[in-house]
């Protein structure tokens, strides 16, 4: 837990991302493949993805201020962006994360 | 009517720790269940689920969780410290937790099926840390605001209540007033068991709040609108106290305070719990008359509540020196209380709570209200009755010798003087006093038109003012 929350501090191209789920809801599932899926297929190297399930760390829902599962956050680049779903529709994700192709 | 026996097992319930309304649920809140409030902005619907936590804690040992949508924790602190509320302390203790839940809308977007499952596990997380057994949401439908999928929030929101019930906690939920339902969101339609709505009015220029059950499932309770009242020491409702003509009643004999007064009653005085009304224009001493009722209360060494509406402390006490009554020594040794202010500065309820404060708090055994006339002044005619006779119910009940003084109009008969109409067929006794001019003299006279079980003078009695105060004519034992 300690080591990946560290890497908040990431190179300016690194794109940070948190997603919260809830335990291994049917809902919880379908937005880690969908995430793992746009990250790889459009993002490539260029992200950290990291996955916390918020049954196992309850204080962190307040800490981060959590009240939707599943929420992604970007923490990085700013501004900070919460996206709540299932993430089905990947341009919207895209989109919604202000992600821009050259 | 075998049902009715076992509701109690069936619903137990959980004190509220706001005065008068447990009174009027008939013991407070649904335990384990909860409840919806509801108002418009401004009506104390925060107020009240703080109040319900903090008295929680202190009066009943219940750790409590308050989870707030708008105001920060800073804030909330800092608005409940003028009740003598100390959150951070109690927060500190680990008797409350307050979770602040902070969504920027402009940073969030919805992609898909989503629950809230998030609050419910910081909800989870936040009462099992410190044992909570009461919970407060304030105000939830915050949530809507700027979502998409209402349709799915509505049903979690559902499923929210359901998990407290299961949880077993007493919940509060706040909710905003919408337009044609209870809450914005009709939180009223899931939150089934008990729901309160607040008020926040203006009638002829004076604020009144008014709080009414609409429902509570398995339990009976009052269906009429009570006002309340929030002060230094928080919320506090007016019930209306048993409208039963139950109370006891006492045959000892208690004197008015003048010799010559009392000789007119063939019992020599008035029965304890008696009520007294004094009619009479301007400047007919019936301030005076009710200075020699509160003077033997305190002869008596029995607490005396003097509600001046007319003059200040200082004002009754000089001028009642000037006719020889010595107020100053008894309100020195705390047996008389001299409560003034003006009545227009707030409702007739404010004042029928103000006074119902007072009493609570200083136990007296004599109530003077003079005169309860200006009260009147300040309502509708059907509403100053109701409130009338909730006073009289609640003097009666408590065995508080009352003292009303009422202005007539000198032309007027008294039957068409709507306070004399209102109080008269409360008030046990009434003492008529007038004040006429014939040939180049002023003349006072005192008559006694009732005094329930007791015989009494018929005769109109002439009596003058000197420096030693009050003095009958025609009576020979006269001071």
């Amino acid at each position: 837990m300690n080591k990946k929350k560290r890497l908040l501090a990431t190179t300016e191209d690194k794109l940070v991302l948190v997603l919260y789920v809830s335990g291994m809801s049917p809902k919880s599932m379908e937005a880690i493949e969908n995430i793992n899926r746009i990250c790889a297929d459009q993002l490539e190297n260029s992200f950290e993805l990291e996955i916390i399930d918020l049954y196992k760390h309850p204080e962190l829902a307040a800490e981060q201020q959590i009240v939707f599962s599943p929420s992604l956050v970007k923490r990085f680049p700013l501004p900070k962006k919460t996206l709540v779903g299932t993430f089905a529709d990947s341009e919207k994700v895209i989109k919604g994360l202000g992600i821009l192709f050259k | 009517m075998t049902m009715k026996l076992s509701l109690k097992e069936i619903f137990p319930k959980t004190p509220s720790g706001i005065e008068g309304l447990d009174e009027i649920t008939g013991g407070g809140l649904p335990k384990g269940r909860p409840t919806l409030i509801c108002g418009s902005a401004g009506c104390g619907k925060t107020l009240m689920g703080i109040q319900f936590l903090v008295k929680g804690i202190t009066e009943y040992h219940e750790p409590g969780v308050f989870v707030s949508f708008e105001e920060t924790v800073k804030d909330l602190a800092a608005n409940v410290q003028s009740l003598g509320f100390d959150l951070e302390k109690m927060i500190g203790e680990k008797k409350l937790r307050i979770d602040h839940i902070h969504i920027e809308k402009t940073e969030i977007q919805e992609t898909g099926e989503y629950d809230l499952e998030g609050l419910f596990i910081r909800l989870n997380y936040a009462i099992d840390q410190i044992g909570a057994k009461r919970v407060v949401l304030d105000t939830i439908e915050s949530l809507f605001g700027g979502m998409e999928n209402t349709t799915l929030l509505r049903s979690e929101l559902k499923r929210l209540f359901q998990w407290l019930k299961d949880k077993g906690v007493t919940a509060i939920i706040t909710g905003e007033r919408g337009e044609s339902t209870l809450t914005r969101q009709g939180l009223e339609e899931y939150v089934s068991d008990c729901v309160i709505l607040l008020d926040f009015r203006v009638i002829d220029q004076i604020a009144t709040r008014r709080l009414r059950i609409v429902k509570y499932r398995g339990s009976m309770h009052g269906t009429n609108e009570y006002p309340f009242l929030i002060d230094e020491s928080g919320i506090s409702v007016l019930p209306i106290t048993s409208l039963k003509l139950n109370h006891s009643t006492s045959s000892e004999i208690l004197s008015y305070g003048h010799a010559g007064l009392d000789k007119l009653f063939k019992g020599n005085g008035f029965f304890r719990g008696n009520s007294t009304l004094v009619t009479g224009s301007a400047g007919t001493s019936k301030t005076m008359l009710a200075t020699y009722f509160a003077l033997s209360s305190c002869e008596r060494k029995e607490p005396v509540l003097f509600f001046s509406f007319e003059e200040s402390p200082d004002q009754l006490i000089r001028n009642m020196q000037s006719v020889g009554l010595k107020l100053k020594p008894f309100i020195k040794s705390g047996l008389l209380n001299i409560h003034s202010s003006r009545p227009s500065l707030s409702g007739l309820e404010m004042h029928l709570l103000v006074i119902h404060k007072l009493i609570s708090e200083h136990k007296p055994k004599t109530v003077i209200i003079d005169p309860i006339s200006s009260l009147v002044t300040v309502g509708n005619n059907s509403e100053v009755r109701a409130m009338l006779v909730r006073l009289m119910d609640l003097l009666k009940v408590n065995q508080i010798n009352a003292f009303f003084t009422a202005l007539t109009h000198p032309q007027s008969a008294d039957y068409f003087d709507f306070t004399v109409d209102a109080v008269s067929s409360l008030a046990d006794t009434w003492i008529r006093l007038t004040n006429h001019s014939d040939a180049g003299i002023r003349s006072r006279t005192l008559s006694i038109v009732k005094s329930r079980g007791m015989g009494h003078s018929n005769e109109i009695n002439e009596f003058v003012i000197g420096d030693k105060g009050i003095k009958l004519k025609n009576n020979s034992s006269a001071k």
